[in-house]
C-alpha cells in the first residue's frame, strides 16, 4: 500500500533537551498508527511538526512522496489534547465556524452524524460535558473531511463508557479509509485502534510495529499472578520468572500447565488466581523500563 | 470551623502574592497613577479653574477697587491665570469650555459661559475677592455673543469617546489574550485562516458593536439634553469609525503575544488612564506644560475627542479636522501592522 506520509530523520532541540532525537517511520494510507510513550517522552512535539505547529531543528517530512505544501495544511484534521471551545457559541454554530475556515468542506449533517452530535447541536459550549466535548473537537477535526486526522490523546480523562464511544467513531472515520495518527498513553487505545504502533522514549522510536507483532517478538508469555500470598516460602526454587507486584505475585512463563501444575503440587491456593496474555502495558513498562511518567 | 477559614486565609495569601504579575500590578499601579498625576499638576499648582486674562479691553473709566479685587483673586489657589493677546481668541476659547473666565484686570471687566458650572463657581470667587473694606463687586459682567457652546455638548463628544476607547480596548484585546491562554487560537492556526484574516475580524465585529450602541446612546442624550450636532452625521461618523479603528488596532498590539490576562490588563490600565485624562475627555488642557501637552498628542483619543468635538461644537467639515484624520489613519496602519507583525497564535 502506499505511504501517505513519510518522516524521516526528525529532530528537535530545545535549549539543553533533544526532544524529539532523529525519529523516522511511514504511515500507510487509511490505517491508524498509534504514537506511545510516556509523559514527556517527545509524542506532542514530533505531532505537532508534522502538523506544521512547531519547526523541526532538522529531518524530513513527505507527503505523498512530496514536500507539504499548503494544501496538505488544508487536508488534514487536528484534535488537541487541551483546547477550549469559543465561548457563547453553540455545538452546531463552532461546528460551521470551522468548516467555514477551508474550501473544501466536509458534509455537515454526515459530521453531525458520524460524531453523534445530534442531541447537543443548540446546546451552548460551556453546557457540554467532557465526552461531548471531546466528539465535538473531533468533528471539529473532521469539518474539512481531511484525509490525515491527528488525535492527541483524545479520551484522556473520560469515563469508560464515553472513551468506548469515542473508539467506535474513531473505528467509523478508519472505514472511511482516512489515516489516523493517534498518540496516547491508553495501551488498551492503542491496541484496539492502531494497526501500527510506535513506542517512544526520551525522544527516540524504541520499537514499532503492528501491535500482535510487537507482543509476540517481545511478549509472549502468560502472566499469572497469585493474590494474597502469606507465605513466601512457596516461592523458593520456583521454576519460572517471577517477581513481587502490589497485589501479590505475578509468574511469567511461556507453559501455563505446566507453571499451575508446579502451583498445585508446591499447595498454593489458585482460588483467586489471574492468567492473563501480555499486552501492550506489560511491553510498553519492559521497554521503556518504567511506569507511565504521569 | 476557625481553622478551615483560617487555612484558606493562608493558602489565598499564598496565591495573591505568588502570582507575581497581579501582586506587582496592585503595587505599581496606584504608584503609577499617583505619581503620574502628581507630575502632571505640580506645575500647574493643582489647578481646578482657568482664568483667561486679557490686558486692556478698552478706555472705560476704572471703578476704585478693580485692582485690588484682581488682586485678591490672584492669590486664590487652584485657579490658573492665562495671559492673551487677543480678546475674541479669549472669548473662544471662554465658548469652548477651555478656560472658565475671561477677566480684563485693567478695565474691570468679566465674561463667563453661562451653560458652565465651572464658570459659575469661578464667577462666585471673584465677586467673594471684593475688597474687604468696600465688600462691593467692582467688576462688571459681559454678555458674550450667544455663541458659547451648551456644557453638556462640550462634555458628550468626551464621554461617547472615552466609552468607546474602553470597549474598543478591553473587547478585542482581552478577548485575543484569553483564546491564546485557553488554546482556541492555536487551534485556528491550524485552519487556513491567515493572523490577518483573523484580526480584520475582531476589528470589524467590535466597530459594528461600538457603533451600535454607540448610535443608540447618542439618539437617548441627544433626545434628553437637546444636543445639537452643527457639522455633518456622516463627518462624526468617519472620525469616529477611525478613533475606533485606531485604538483596537492599539489594543491588538498589546494583544499580540502575551497570555497572561493580569499582564495585558495592566498594560490597558496604563494606557487608558493617562489616555481619559489627558485627551481633554474631562478638562481641557489649556495652559498646562508644554511635555503635557506633547503627551497627550500620542494618544489617538486627543484627536477623536477634537474632531468630534470641531463637527459637533463648531461645525467643522472634514477639511477642517485633516490634520486629526490624518493623524488618526496613520495610527491605525502603523498599529495594525504592528499588531500583525508581532502575532503569535500560540503561547511563548
Amino acid at each position: 500500500m502506499e505511504n501517505i506520509l513519510e518522516i524521516i530523520d526528525l529532530k528537535k532541540q530545545y535549549p539543553g533537551v533533544n526532544a524529539v532525537d532523529g525519529v523516522s517511520f511511514s504511515i500507510q494510507k487509511g490505517t491508524c498508527f498509534g504514537l506511545l510513550g510516556p509523559n514527556g517522552a517527545g509524542k506532542t512535539t514530533t505531532i505537532e511538526i508534522i502538523e506544521g505547529i512547531k519547526k523541526a531543528t532538522s529531518g524530513k517530512i513527505l507527503y505523498k512522496n512530496k514536500k507539504p505544501d499548503k494544501d496538505f495544511y488544508s487536508r488534514i484534521g487536528i484534535q488537541f489534547q487541551n483546547t477550549e471551545l469559543p465561548q457563547f457559541l453553540t455545538v452546531k454554530e463552532t461546528l460551521n465556524l470551522f468548516r467555514n475556515f477551508y474550501h473544501h468542506k466536509a458534509n455537515l449533517d454526515h459530521l453531525i452524524q458520524i460524531c453523534q452530535l445530534e442531541d447537543i447541536l443548540k446546546r451552548d459550549n460551556s453546557k457540554i460535558s467532557g465526552g461531548q466535548k471531546q466528539r465535538l473537537l473531533l468533528a471539529m477535526a473532521l469539518a474539512n473531511d481531511p484525509d490525515i486526522i491527528f488525535l492527541d490523546e483524545p479520551t484522556t480523562g473520560l469515563d469508560p463508557q464515553a472513551r468506548r464511544h469515542l473508539w467506535e467513531i474513531v473505528q467509523k472515520i478508519k472505514s472511511e479509509k482516512k489515516t489516523v495518527i493517534l498518540t496516547t498513553h491508553y495501551m488498551d487505545e492503542a491496541q484496539i485502534l492502531s494497526d501500527v504502533v510506535a513506542i517512544m522514549d526520551h525522544g527516540k522510536i524504541i520499537a514499532i510495529d503492528s501491535p500482535h507483532k510487537l507482543l509476540k517478538e517481545h511478549c509472549s508469555m502468560t502472566s499469572v499472578i497469585l493474590k494474597d500470598v502469606t507465605d513466601k516460602n512457596i516461592m523458593v526454587d520456583f521454576p519460572y520468572e517471577f517477581f513481587e507486584i502490589d497485589e501479590g505475585i505475578e509468574i511469567q512463563t511461556e507453559d501455563v500447565n505446566a507453571c499451575l501444575q508446579v502451583l498445585i503440587a508446591r499447595k498454593v491456593d489458585l482460588s483467586s488466581v489471574t492468567i492473563r496474555s501480555q499486552n501492550l502495558e506489560d511491553l510498553f513498562l519492559y521497554l521503556t523500563g518504567s511506569q507511565l511518567r504521569s | 470551623m476557625f481553622n478551615r477559614i483560617w487555612v484558606l486565609f493562608i493558602a489565598r495569601n499564598k496565591e495573591f502574592y505568588r502570582d507575581r504579575s497581579s501582586f506587582l500590578w496592585n503595587i505599581l499601579f496606584p504608584m503609577f497613577i499617583i505619581i503620574g498625576f502628581s507630575f502632571m499638576f505640580s506645575s500647574n499648582d493643582n489647578s481646578q479653574y482657568k482664568a483667561a486674562v486679557f490686558h486692556k479691553y478698552d478706555n472705560k473709566p476704572i471703578m476704585t477697587g478693580v485692582k485690588e479685587q484682581y488682586v485678591n483673586m490672584k492669590s486664590t489657589r487652584f485657579i490658573e491665570f492665562i495671559d492673551y493677546q487677543n480678546l475674541d481668541d479669549a472669548i473662544d476659547k471662554l465658548n469652548h469650555h477651555r478656560v472658565d473666565i475671561v477677566i480684563s484686570p485693567e478695565t474691570g471687566v468679566y465674561w463667563i459661559n453661562r451653560t458652565s458650572p465651572k464658570s459659575y463657581m469661578v464667577e462666585k470667587l471673584l465677586i467673594a475677592a471684593a475688597v474687604d473694606s468696600l465688600k462691593v463687586n467692582t467688576f462688571k459682567k459681559e454678555i458674550v455673543d450667544g455663541s458659547e457652546v451648551k456644557y453638556v455638548e462640550w462634555l458628550f463628544p468626551g464621554i461617547i469617546s472615552m466609552n468607546m476607547m474602553f470597549s474598543a480596548l478591553f473587547g478585542v484585546g482581552f478577548v485575543v489574550v484569553r483564546y491564546r491562554k485557553n488554546g482556541v487560537l492555536k487551534r485556528f492556526a491550524c485552519t487556513p485562516l491567515r493572523p490577518h484574516e483573523f484580526l480584520i475580524a475582531q476589528i470589524i465585529s467590535r466597530l459594528f458593536v461600538i457603533l451600535t450602541t454607540t448610535i443608540f446612546v447618542y439618539a437617548v442624550i441627544a433626545l434628553l439634553f437637546d444636543i445639537k450636532c452643527r457639522g455633518s452625521y456622516l463627518s462624526l461618523l468617519f472620525v469616529f469609525i477611525l478613533g475606533v479603528f485606531s485604538i483596537i488596532s492599539m489594543g491588538l498590539i498589546i494583544a499580540s503575544r502575551t497570555s497572561s490576562e493580569e499582564f495585558a490588563n495592566g498594560i490597558m490600565n496604563l494606557i487608558t488612564w493617562p489616555m481619559m485624562f489627558l485627551s481633554e475627555v474631562w478638562f481641557s488642557l489649556e495652559g498646562s506644560n508644554e511635555w503635557i501637552i506633547y503627551i497627550s498628542k500620542l494618544f489617538p483619543l486627543t484627536y477623536v475627542v477634537d474632531g468630534m468635538r470641531k463637527i459637533m461644537n463648531d461645525g467643522a467639515s472634514l477639511a477642517d479636522i485633516k490634520m486629526n484624520l490624518i493623524v488618526l489613519a496613520a495610527m491605525s496602519i502603523v498599529f495594525t501592522a504592528a499588531g500583525s507583525l508581532f502575532f503569535n497564535w500560540s503561547k511563548e
